[in-house]
């Protein structure tokens, strides 16, 4: 099965919905996706991996990618990522000591300026 | 592609034979089949088949790449071992191989060169993941052999 991503602004963030499965066969749609909400404008990304029903390291991979896209241009990303078997997956990755995990996208703020500034690339 | 689960004889572990063409399309069928299977077979406890899930899916998805690079079209063949207390998966391709212990290392979260790396992260996650693992890679191919137990309460590694 693929992933499945809408894209939706919620400023100043854009949010990417996420359903389906992150693995090597739906893991390059949350990139392609990524790159073209960056390239619009949206330098401040939510990825909501709510609806993701499995997630692998092709799909951490994508999203290590989506971090180091968004960090370069001084935008931050926030996971939406409620389901403990995905959040598990980037815990094992040591990934959750550089993103933070919300339960759910009510629980993301406002984007940390002087933190994405510090975090540059 | 074929997937044969013989019937269990009493106590003996049920058997699961998958070839898959190697295609990345066909490691969700894997990952299905086998989880599925070591629900309805063995007394695994949910997060365990979780565990099996992701290291399944690594392990057969490194193998279908393998021969991907090497420009094989011969199929992956996943085995698999269903007792009740743990599960055997033996992944087999006939890719070049390559040295296990010469993987490289990924640079510490917190670095800014880590975001440089977004693959790397397969093998290390499916050690994590399963409570035994071994790597067998020579002239013939590859052959990943991943064992998770159904309780997480017997010791892990």
């Amino acid at each position: 099965m693929q992933a499945a991503i809408q894209s939706r602004r919620r400023p100043p963030w854009t949010v990417l919905a996420v359903g389906g499965e992150l693995d090597a066969v739906g893991a390059p749609a949350l990139r392609q996706a990524v790159v073209a909400a960056v390239s619009t404008g949206g330098t401040s990304l939510i990825l909501d991996l709510t609806g993701v029903d499995f997630i692998d390291s092709f799909g951490v991979g994508a999203v290590v990618g989506a971090l180091k896209r968004v960090r370069q241009r001084g935008g931050e990303l926030a996971l939406v990522c409620p389901a403990p078997r995905v959040r598990r997956v980037f815990e094992l990755c040591d990934l959750d000591r550089i993103l933070t995990l919300h339960d759910s996208l009510d629980a993301v703020g406002a984007p940390d300026a002087a933190h994405s500034a510090d975090a540059r690339l | 592609m074929t997937a044969d689960t013989l019937p269990p004889a009493c106590s003996t572990p049920s058997r699961v034979l998958i070839e898959i063409p190697a295609r990345t399309e066909f490691v969700s069928f894997v990952r299905a089949v086998l989880t599925g299977a070591a629900e309805a077979e063995t007394g695994m406890e949910l997060e365990r088949l979780e565990d099996l899930r992701v290291a399944v899916s690594e392990a057969t998805t490194n193998a279908v790449e393998a021969h991907l690079h090497a420009g094989s079209s011969q199929r992956i063949r996943v085995e698999s071992s269903l007792a009740d207390d743990e599960v055997v998966v033996v992944v087999h391709d006939s890719g070049p191989g390559f040295d296990p212990e010469d993987l490289p290392e990924l640079p510490p979260p917190e670095s800014p060169e880590r975001l440089l790396h977004e693959s790397g992260l397969g093998i290390p996650l499916m050690r994590m993941l399963a409570d035994e693992s071994e790597i067998r890679s020579g002239a013939g191919g590859t052959d990943v052999r991943l064992v998770v137990y159904s309780s997480a309460r017997r010791s892990r590694k």
